[in-house]
């Protein structure tokens, strides 16, 4: 255990007992759309298409988990990135591999759809190089746009 | 032209005094869908969260009970804290919530109600324990069911809760146990036969909780960094190697390894030293689902193991510091098994 080197790369959290506790409000990112699970899938990926971005891969959880007997509502992972940004990031920032491509966790509720990802605005504070905060400002903001088209806002 | 001028500055003081302000006033329409409709429901009907819309719940609560909610929120049991809204976009969003109810919203005296908090105990644990807890922790499930079946329109609220204990005041919660919640299982005490001092005494107890140390409930994980690193002695291809040989020694399923930029660029131009192994024990994801469906953050489970000035290096994004962006401390235990999955796999590959 002692071998691991845990690189102090983000602010350590002090105070987290209850009460003094901040809660991280804003770290997640997340809607809701009044379509059902297709419709809301489809529109995702448009949304993600038209913002600029790459879709790189769907994981479909609920398929592997129906295949092994356990119950669930469609669950999906979408996969995206700008290809500009996965090839230039990761060589000045190897740190931040473990956060890319961006993601967003989308699932059924009923007849309506959640969305949820991490407020890549977060990744400041784990990252505080200035010389990344506007990415990660424009991922934030590209993430709210995503979810407004998909919305149908 | 000088009468134009003034024509024109006029107009534009017009503007600037009276249409202006009216843009930049927050809408609290916008903000509740943005911020609140996901688990409150886009009509307050709730789901994960508090069915806002009810009224009888909706009716009992002032708008500085909403607005301090919104602000501090209810640490360990996922209603976070908005510190990024200003006063201003708070406010807006109670009214937009306020909206919903024909009724003006009910001011509380801010004095403590006194009360005898040994009975006020006898009391809580013959009338209040069985829905929220002996200590007030609240309901199982954080009301995190989403995507499963529901069964009760709502969890009973962890009224031990810092959030709420700084939100409610004591006349809401007595008014709250006189009345009691049509439509929730919150009945009358009043009706149940409770005297109103009996009531006080109960009051008495709840904010007692107050000055008991922090319950689990309540907790967030603490974490040194967001991502797990360990240097490995060996070339990619072998960690990658290794790295699998762990996870299923874990007892993992292995779902791929790619390389990072393989989707993004054409064939056969993929870095080859930056690599991604996909794992996921399902059985352990289904319990997790249980709690909070929102989890898929960490999903699959993966391992990157990537060259850099030429050394090799294992990383994992940490769990217990993304334990803390869902503010629920019914998936503390959870996040803290899997580090010391990832820290035992992160050993075992680079020995």
């Amino acid at each position: 255990m002692m071998r691991v080197r845990r690189l102090l790369m983000g602010i350590v959290f002090t105070a987290l007992a209850a009460g003094a506790a901040p809660t991280f409000a804003d770290e997640l990112i997340m809607a809701r759309v009044p379509t059902a699970f297709p419709e809301a899938m489809n529109a995702l990926q448009e949304a993600i298409r038209e913002q600029g971005y790459k879709l790189a891969r769907v994981q479909r959880i609920d398929v592997g988990m129906s295949k092994l007997g356990y119950e669930t509502a469609q669950y999906r992972v979408v996969f995206f990135g700008k290809p500009e940004q996965m090839e230039r990031l990761p060589k000045r920032y190897p740190e931040l591999i473990p956060f890319m491509p961006l993601k967003v966790t989308i699932f059924a509720e009923l007849d309506e759809t959640l969305l949820v990802t991490m407020n890549p605005a977060t990744l400041a504070t784990f990252f505080p190089d200035p010389a990344l905060t506007d990415t990660f400002k424009a991922w934030e903001e590209d993430v709210y746009q995503i979810f407004a088209r998909t919305r149908g806002d | 032209m000088a009468c134009f001028s003034r024509v024109a500055c006029g107009a534009l003081l017009y503007i600037s005094v009276s249409i202006l302000p009216a843009l930049a006033a927050p809408d609290g329409t916008e903000l509740y869908k943005r911020h609140c409709a996901v688990c409150h429901g886009q009509d307050g009907n709730g789901g994960v969260g508090v069915p806002l819309a009810l009224p009888s719940f909706l009716d009992s609560v002032s708008d500085d009970y909403l607005a301090k909610s919104i602000r501090i929120g209810r640490p360990g049991r996922v209603m976070p804290a908005f510190k990024r809204l200003s006063d201003a976009e708070v406010n807006a969003v109670v009214a937009h919530v306020r909206d919903w109810s024909k009724q003006p919203a009910p001011t509380y005296a801010t004095t403590r109600i006194k009360g005898d908090t040994e009975r006020g105990d006898k009391l809580y644990q013959q009338h209040c324990a069985a829905c929220h807890g002996a200590r007030g922790e609240g309901g199982q499930g954080t009301g995190v069911t989403m995507s499963r079946p529901r069964d009760l329109p709502i969890i009973a609220p962890a009224i031990n809760n810092p959030g709420f204990l700084a939100s409610a005041t004591d006349a809401f919660i007595k008014a709250t146990l006189m009345e009691g919640r049509e439509g929730t299982p919150m009945y009358s005490f009043l009706k149940a036969g409770l005297t109103e001092q009996d009531i006080d005494d109960v009051v008495a107890f709840v904010r007692a909780f107050g000055d008991l140390p922090p319950d689990a409930s309540a907790s967030i994980l603490e974490a040194e960094s967001a991502v797990l690193v360990q240097e490995s002695p060996y070339s990619v291809e072998e960690t990658v190697a290794n790295v699998k040989n762990a996870i299923l020694g874990a007892n993992f399923r292995l779902i791929r390894t790619q390389y990072l930029d393989q989707d993004f660029v054409a064939e056969g131009k993929a870095n080859k030293k930056r690599v991604l192994v996909y794992a996921c024990s399902f059985s352990f994801l289904n319990e997790a689902l249980k709690v909070d469906p929102r989890i898929g953050l960490f999903l699959p489970c993966r391992i990157t193991i990537a060259e850099h000035a030429g050394k090799t290096q294992v990383m994992i994004a940490n769990p217990l510091r993304l334990s803390a962006m869902f503010n629920n401390a019914e998936l503390n235990e959870m996040c803290k098994k899997m580090y010391g999955i990832y820290m035992a796999i992160l050993e075992e590959a680079t020995l």
